[in-house]
């Protein structure tokens, strides 16, 4: 497979074409923050229903490429129903899958599921930020942090 | 003089008269610019990002290179040999930029790091001293933004206020909305003279007869426009003009201000420091005249050297030429890509330069321009650095090929089968 085929697997090219939870905000939303990307002008808002320390619920809102939608829609089916703590966890590991960044601590390879289909965006630096908008998102979310998030601090 | 030598090979026979009747041959042109030879991800380079910079031909690049090698001094204060030769150079690359762009004297040609510096410099310069509370700015939806920031930097010091002239879905300036802008408030207009965004040629002969008729200055942006169309100061007849010297095939780090020489004596320096004065003395330090007294510190000598013979090149194959060229490719490309299903072109101005915006139904224009890459074609996606004309057309993003004279038809073949790619991943 070219990098090509491998950075639009199948998967990415569904979770494009049809996004899970997009264009929805869930009634019981009491988390949700926003983020942009200034270079390229992707912009989402993720909305998060957190009770008994649990995401019950999600749903996001935006407009962005390929790779920025696929993994916030990947994203959310990931997290939905996961405690605060795996969530966490996960978006750490989707961190170092997505910008290749091994940390000190993890000494072997993460197994995320399907979530793997986002890593071709390591053949293409100058996309890596398309995949990692949504996690940034999703961790301010999760903190209610009141500031926009951005991939340009 | 020795820089103006141009290589054996060089696309042109004669550098006197252009034959004008002659059309430009892209392919042997292409063998004076050695990066276009090069290859991307295995795959020929298809280059289409003129727009944001273009590539360097062999005489600018040795240019550089010759001057840290054999004279390399510092201009306008020593009086030994490689000093005297240093700054012959560098005025004679002042005298080539007047000649390229017909002003009327090399006084009113100032080097400025681009076309950016150039238009903060006036800004600040002409516009701190003469623009004040509740005076106005007009500027276009079509500009850059730096031709939006720097007055809109200007009116939060001064309190003055920016105004818009619009534009339609063509990315057409609407004069008759320019006209009902213009009172007895306005202090400048400043204008692209080409979009960078939609390559549009705006109507600026008009906006400066109708400025002038008012007795309100014009600054034009010709970042877009001088390095693909004859420039003529004199006839033009401008208050201010800036030029980037990288999009006309010079070094990076050099650019163009031209004012009117009775403007440039009467505002204050833009900065301070040395080669810009005449006398300092703790109590008061006086400036040296135009153009000097807008050139603080050490300038890009190499720079502007490598920009005079970028200047000498285009003119041996004449501004003329290269507008027709590009203007065929243009008419080709844009007929191309319109055939291609699933893609619309953005921006339809009656007159255009080489600059073609695209989106397509299937692919955003960053999905675009990866595939793109990887087909060994260079393009732009994103906004282009003029959010405001994004905004105006709702569109979050273009792909955008713009094109040089050394672009060949084949190369369009070649950004047709890479649109097409995507098509196929997409579809």
């Amino acid at each position: 497979m070219d990098e090509i085929s491998e950075l639009y697997e199948e998967i990415i090219l569904d979770h494009n074409r049809n996004p899970r939870y997009f264009d929805r905000v869930p009634d019981t939303a009491n988390h949700s923050a926003h983020g942009d990307n200034p270079l390229c002008g992707d912009q989402y808002s993720v909305y998060l229903n957190i009770a008994n320390n649990r995401i019950e619920d999600v749903g996001f809102k935006g407009a962005g490429c390929a790779i920025s939608k696929a993994s916030a829609s990947l994203m959310l089916e990931a997290v939905k129903g996961k405690s605060i703590e795996e969530a966490e966890t996960l978006i750490e590991n989707m961190h170092d899958l997505l910008t290749g960044e091994a940390h000190h601590h993890h000494d072997e390879e993460v197994d995320v599921g399907k979530l793997d289909a986002l890593g071709g965006v390591r053949e293409f630096p100058m996309r890596v930020k398309c995949a990692t908008l949504a996690w940034h998102i999703l961790n301010a979310a999760i903190h209610n942090e009141e500031t926009a998030v951005s991939t340009e601090k | 003089m020795a820089f103006v030598d141009l290589p054996a090979g060089s696309g042109f026979h004669s550098r006197k008269e252009p034959f004008a009747t002659e059309c430009l041959n892209p392919y042997v042109l292409r063998n004076d610019f050695p990066i276009l030879s090069s290859s991307v991800h295995g795959k020929k380079l298809v280059y289409l990002d003129n727009a944001a910079t273009s590539q360097k031909p062999r005489i600018v690049i040795d240019s550089l290179n010759r001057f840290y090698r054999e004279t390399n001094a510092n201009v306008h204060r020593g009086v030994h040999y490689l000093s005297e030769k240093a700054t012959f150079a560098y005025e004679s690359a002042r005298q080539k930029v007047q000649r390229f762009l017909n002003a009327s004297s090399e006084r009113e040609i100032i080097f400025v790091r681009g076309a950016t510096e150039g238009i903060n410099l006036v800004a600040q310069s002409f516009g701190r001293d003469r623009i004040g509370e509740n005076d106005e700015i007009i500027v276009s939806q079509l500009e850059h933004h730096s031709n939006i920031v720097p007055w809109q930097l200007l009116a939060r010091q001064t309190g003055a206020r920016l105004r818009v002239i619009p534009m339609n879905r063509q990315g057409e300036l609407q004069l008759d909305g320019f006209e009902s802008l213009l009172n007895s408030r306005t202090k400048i207009v400043a204008v692209t003279q080409v979009s960078n965004a939609l390559g549009s040629i705006t109507p600026v002969k008009e906006i400066i007869r109708l400025s002038h008729e008012r007795g309100v200055p014009v600054l034009l942006d010709g970042a877009q426009a001088a390095p693909h169309m004859p420039v003529d100061l004199q006839e033009l007849d401008c208050d201010f003009y800036v030029a980037s010297g990288h999009k006309l095939f010079g070094p990076t780090g050099i650019g163009i201000l031209y004012g009117k020489a009775e403007l440039l004596e009467e505002m204050a320096p833009y900065q301070g420091g040395g080669e810009m004065i005449r006398r300092v003395s703790f109590e008061e330090t006086t400036f040296l005249d135009i153009p000097h007294k807008f050139e603080a510190g050490t300038p890009d000598i190499a720079g502007a050297i490598g920009l005079g013979n970028a200047l000498d090149y285009l003119t041996t194959l004449g501004m003329q030429r290269i507008a027709e060229y590009e203007n065929q490719l243009l008419l080709y490309a844009e007929q191309a890509i319109s055939q291609v299903s699933g893609v619309q072109i953005v921006g339809t101005a009656s007159e255009k330069a080489g600059i073609i915006s695209f989106v397509m139904d299937s692919a955003h224009p960053h999905d675009i321009a990866t595939i793109l890459d990887r087909e060994g074609i260079a393009v732009r996606a994103g906004h282009h650095c003029s959010m405001p004309v994004m905004t105006f057309l709702g569109l979050p993003a273009t792909t955008r090929m713009s094109l040089a004279f050394y672009n060949t038809r084949e190369e369009i073949d070649t950004l047709i089968e890479g649109i097409n790619k995507v098509k196929k991943v997409f579809e």
